[in-house]
């Protein structure tokens, strides 16, 4: 008998059992092989836009992710540090090797946390409540919480090109029942494709005809607590090359060969990750698309070709490769492939990532609807997080849209469902001036401590940042400068205007050009650098930093709005009805989430709050 | 779920004919309780059908019953309309005994209100449905059905349309960094893309204020010294076209004192008591009234006694004037003049007899023209329809001023999308539209990217 039970050992799975056994929960990770353990199937890099924000939250909540893949990086890049510092984003290359390896250490050390190698192909259910799962091989064991965390693995398919397997990515065994069993249980099962490109030898590149792209040459890691990171001289580069014409004339000419035009896949596809095969048929005027060459690992010799994913049979794969620049004389290791897989419907989700129609059943990544390793830890570390609260009896933790990019995605998720794989983009997060990379601690920290995955000296550092930011502004505000000829002499050189008198170096802060780390030419600011980092962004985006708050607000109001779980839409007068529908098929926690389904208009949600507060007087 | 309202939808007690309309679940069943005819559960839908209303045995009117079934209706429920013969008694008891059978008295403008809310017709369009009904002049009718047919609508989409591009192309340079085939954002094309907004927006803004002024009529002064006509000049405009002359409150200071409706424009005359009391409006209200008046007003009738030299009064007027929204007038020319057209070249000048109501067709021109009514071209009704949907273009426009001035401070990519963002949501208010997944459709759709 277990407390939990988590089913799958990919991103999600790790981050589950991990805050599970953290939180003091009997907890068992089944899994079909434990060398796959945090497998890195597709692409051999975490993080980047949105996506890197989320890494650095599961660090704050005390999740897995940031630290071992700070471990495990192979190149650390810092994005779009010229569009703002909302958008910065942290992307690191991951040894392919290394990052299970941590990985399992972690696990295998961990209290509370058995690891069991199995395919789980039915649910013990009674009243509606999960009690259990069944293994393969007839196995029954008990729990009293289950979290499926099962990828890409129900009912997969392999395709390339005319050839469909039944098997997960490796040639893994899939699952074969367990969807079935969601479906009589009265889960919506959709079925999604993603693909992967080919793998090619690292030396029969030619590496003079492509271009190279470093990494940024600065001491940076995903978490706040790692104290090494990796040497400069240690990152390893990517490289850049093109399609070109003759490319995509080979993929036109053989299009009908591969397994989406040749009509031999039945799932969807996701937009942000078209195969190579549909970027040249949609965009077809373009004359070349660009390809990342990507190391996998210090350990192997295989290059991933980012842009090139594709279901073409492999004889095609291989005139694709060698009509590209560099790639003339390439050796495949592997083949890409698009592979099938089964999702159940998250509108069926509570925001806790507890299904609404199996009592303590939790569902987290892949199975979601989701892609990306990202997405999935962080669904992952929220399964496991509410799933021990709630055996613990304690209020569940869910993060609004205001506050982490992880409640934007699993609000998202629940209240609009997916079509196609769903991926975070820093689009979809309405107030991101508020969800920067920079401040995740700051946001979540407390949040992680609670729920107790956070440890009190990790605590302790972050009430001692805390307090550094307030006397860093106090030290900025009280700190005069004059217009000497030194600051005005300064001042001139980084392109400002002259002082006429004297101003606050917090002043001084708010004109753009002004930053920190050129001040300090001229006048000591002693602070840590994590410290300036944050005042300067509260200083210099004030104006913008205000006004999200505001609107966030405007949200929250409705947000603190709670629709109760019994609520009859029939008698809501005056309703749409296709507001209606919407209504009653997701059924909203609160008037901010009804706000926020496809089909419900303002009026609407004018007339329910109405229904609301009459309901209450009465 | 909604239930069934009812009302009379002609104006009572006029016609031959006045009908009752009903919508909501129980339209049909409630109006066959007191239907003597055919069995209206059973016929088809969009049927006309004759019979009579009966109150217990007692037959109240001979009527035509229409059958309009949900969705193809006015609000997309269920529709019965009644045609009852006019005259109040009758059709008040029809409604009686529709009250009577449970349902409800429609408030006003619930059932364009009910179209609106079951995704009928879209904000704009229930909105000129309200200006349909209260056209004033051909103008205003033309510019509310322009509206109706969705010009209002389709002018805010697409100028939304090319404000998502732009986002999009933010968007896809902050979500895919390290794509360098897509079109960068840079300080000059940004600059250049927002500025083309900003022109297209303030067109927008200015042709609506200008159509509005039609719509809603004219603020309309006459000045001049004692004795050259002004009350005559009016008395004119007012007896041609049988303006109803009544007090009629317009904005808190001013008093709207006539209508005349002309062809295509209204004309509100202000402060009409003044001169038709004692025909000396300048020396009355002191020279600070009559400045505000005419600085009020967007049409000012300045009439000249053409027959006489400019006074000093004359000349202290004609410098207060603004020439672009003035018409002199040089009155009595049936006997001998002195001032000649030719010496006001910065003016609109008529010449009128008012006596034989002469020169007055060439004063209604010359109001025409001033208002670009000569030439009408319906390409330019799709306007913004009332003062809502302007303030929120102004809210807008001021927006992006603001954008425009971050962009060559330098303001990084992230802030001008925040704030092209707010302007989006803004302008989306107009139709009921949201941004929220708009953005992500046109960056998938405009973009190649992905691994």
């Amino acid at each position: 008998m277990y407390n939990v039970i988590v089913v799958g050992g990919g991103h999600a799975g790790c981050e589950a059992c991990l805050a599970c056994a953290r939180m003091g929960q009997k907890t068992l990770l089944v899994t079909g092989n434990i060398k796959n353990i945090a497998d890195m199937p597709c692409n051999p890099s975490i993080g980047g836009p949105a996506k890197g924000i989320v890494v650095r939250e599961i660090d704050a909540l005390g999740g897995e992710m940031a630290r071992n893949t700070d471990k495990a990086s192979l190149q650390m890049k810092l994005l779009n540090t010229k569009k703002g510092p909302a958008v910065w984003a942290l992307r690191a290359q991951a040894d392919k090797i290394t990052y299970p390896k941590e990985m399992l250490k972690t696990l295998s050390s961990q209290e509370n946390l058995e690891i069991k190698e199995s395919l789980v192909e039915d649910l013990i259910v009674e009243n509606q409540k999960i009690q259990g799962v069944v293994l393969e091989d007839g196995t029954k064991i008990k729990a009293q919480a289950v979290i499926l965390t099962t990828g890409t693995y129900l009912k997969a398919s392999i395709l390339v090109g005319s050839d469909k397997k039944s098997e997960g990515p490796h040639g893994e065994r899939p699952s074969r029942f367990l969807s079935d069993r969601l479906k009589e249980l009265g889960f919506t099962i959709l079925r999604l494709k993603t693909g992967t490109p080919p793998r090619i030898e690292k030396s029969s590149i030619d590496y003079d005809k492509t271009t190279i792209e470093e990494g940024t040459k600065e001491n940076l890691t995903f978490s706040y607590d790692s104290k090494t990171s990796l040497a400069s001289s240690l990152q390893i580069p990517c490289f850049l090359t093109y399609t070109n014409e003759k490319t995509h004339q080979i993929i036109m000419d053989n299009l009908k060969k591969s397994s989406m035009y040749g009509g031999y896949v039945e799932g969807v596809g996701p937009r942000y990750c078209p195969s190579i095969e549909d970027k040249v048929v949609r965009f077809h005027d373009k004359e070349r698309h660009q390809l990342f060459l990507e190391p996998e690992s210090i350990y192997y010799d295989d290059i991933y070709i980012q842009g090139l994913s594709t279901s073409m049979p492999h004889d095609i794969q291989e005139q694709i490769v060698h009509s590209i620049k560099g790639l003339e004389h390439a050796k495949f290791i592997k083949y890409a492939y698009a592979i099938e897989y089964d999702a159940i419907d998250a509108k069926q989700l509570k925001p806790t990532l507890e299904t609404k129609l199996v009592e303590n059943l939790f569902t987290a990544g892949q199975i979601n609807g989701t892609s990306g390793y990202e997405e999935a830890a962080g669904q992952g570390l929220i399964a496991g997080i509410n799933a021990s609260l709630r055996l613990q009896g304690k209020e569940p933790l869910i993060l609004k849209r205001n506050e982490a990019y992880i409640g934007v995605l699993i609000d998202d998720l629940v209240t609009k469902g997916v079509k196609d794989p769903y991926r975070l983009l820093t689009s979809r997060a309405e107030y991101r001036l508020l969800l920067r990379n920079d401040n995740a601690d700051l946001r979540l920290r407390e949040y992680g401590y609670q729920v107790g995955l956070i440890d009190d000296e990790r605590y302790q550092k972050l009430k001692e940042k805390q307090k550094q930011i307030e006397k860093c502004m106090e030290y900025l505000k009280e700190e005069k400068v004059t217009p000497s000829e030194k600051i005005n002499l300064f001042l001139e050189k980084i392109g400002s205007t002259k002082l006429q008198t004297g101003l606050s170096l917090y002043e001084l802060l708010k004109r753009p050009e002004v930053k920190i780390s050129l001040l300090e030419e001229v006048v000591a600011i002693p602070f840590e650098k994590d410290v300036k980092e944050e005042v300067e962004i509260e200083i210099q985006y004030e104006g913008y930093i205000k006004k999200a708050k505001k609107e966030a607000e405007k949200m929250l109001s409705l947000e603190n709005v709670k629709i109760w779980e019994d609520i009859n839409y029939q008698e809501v007068g005056n309703i749409a009805s296709e507001a209606r529908q919407k209504l009653e098929e997701i059924r909203p926690l609160t008037l901010g989430q009804a706000s926020r389904i496809s089909g419900v208009n303002p009026s609407d949600i004018a007339v329910l709050s109405i229904y609301l507060k009459r309901k209450k007087y009465e | 779920m909604s239930d069934t309202i009812c009302a009379v939808a002609t104006k009572l007690g006029i016609g031959a004919i006045s009908i009752i309309r009903i919508s909501g679940d129980d339209a049909i069943s409630k109006v066959n309780q007191i239907f003597q005819g055919k069995d209206l559960e059973q016929v088809e839908s969009h049927t006309i059908h004759y019979g009579y209303i009966k109150k217990e045995n007692e037959i109240i009117d001979e009527v035509l019953v229409s059958i309009m079934k949900a969705p193809k209706t006015f609000t997309r429920e269920d529709v019965v309309e009644i045609n009852c013969h006019g005259g109040i008694l009758s059709t008040k008891k029809v409604l009686e005994l529709l009250l009577q059978e449970g349902i409800r008295l429609a408030s006003p403008g619930e059932f364009t209100k009910r179209a609106f809310l079951n995704g009928r017709i879209d904000l704009t369009q229930a909105e000129s449905i309200m200006d349909l009904i209260e056209s004033k002049n051909e103008t205003a009718r033309r510019l509310a059905l322009s509206s109706l047919r969705g010009s209002t609508k389709k002018l805010v989409t697409d100028f939304r349309e090319k404000l998502k591009q732009i986002i999009a192309s933010i968007e896809v340079n902050i979500d895919y960094p390290e794509y360098h085939d897509i079109e960068e954002m840079t300080v000059e094309n940004l600059s250049k893309y927002v500025k083309e907004l900003e022109e297209n927006l303030d067109k927008i803004i200015q042709n609506s204020k200008d159509k509005q002024l039609l719509k809603t009529g004219i603020k309309t002064v006459i000045i001049g010294r004692p004795n050259v006509g002004k009350s005559s000049i009016l008395n004119a405009l007012l007896e041609e076209e049988k303006a109803i002359v009544t007090d009629i409150a317009g904005t808190t200071r001013d008093v709207v004192e006539g209508e005349v409706t002309l062809s295509n424009l209204t004309l509100l005359m202000m402060d009409t008591a003044g001169i038709r009391k004692t025909d000396d409006v300048v020396e009355k209200m002191g020279v600070e009234k009559s400045l505000r008046l005419m600085n009020d007003a967007e049409l000012v009738l300045a009439v000249l006694d053409g027959r006489c030299k400019l006074e000093e009064e004359d000349k202290e007027l004609l410098n207060q004037l603004n020439p672009q929204k003035t018409i002199l007038i040089l009155n009595k020319q049936d006997e001998p003049q002195v001032l000649k057209k030719e010496d006001f070249p910065s003016f609109h000048v008529v010449k009128t007899t008012t006596k034989q109501e002469n020169g007055l067709d060439e004063l209604k021109q010359e109001i025409d023209k001033m208002f670009h009514q000569e030439q009408i071209d319906e390409n330019d009704d799709a306007i913004l329809f009332n003062a809502r949907q302007v303030a929120l273009a102004e809210q807008a426009k001021t927006i992006l001023k603001e954008v425009a001035n971050s962009i060559s401070q330098g303001v990084e990519l992230d802030m001008i999308s925040l704030d092209l963002q707010e302007i989006l949501n803004t302008l989306g208010m107009i139709t009921g539209d949201t941004y929220q997944d708009e953005i992500l459709d046109t960056l998938f759709a405009n973009f190649c990217v992905g691994k």
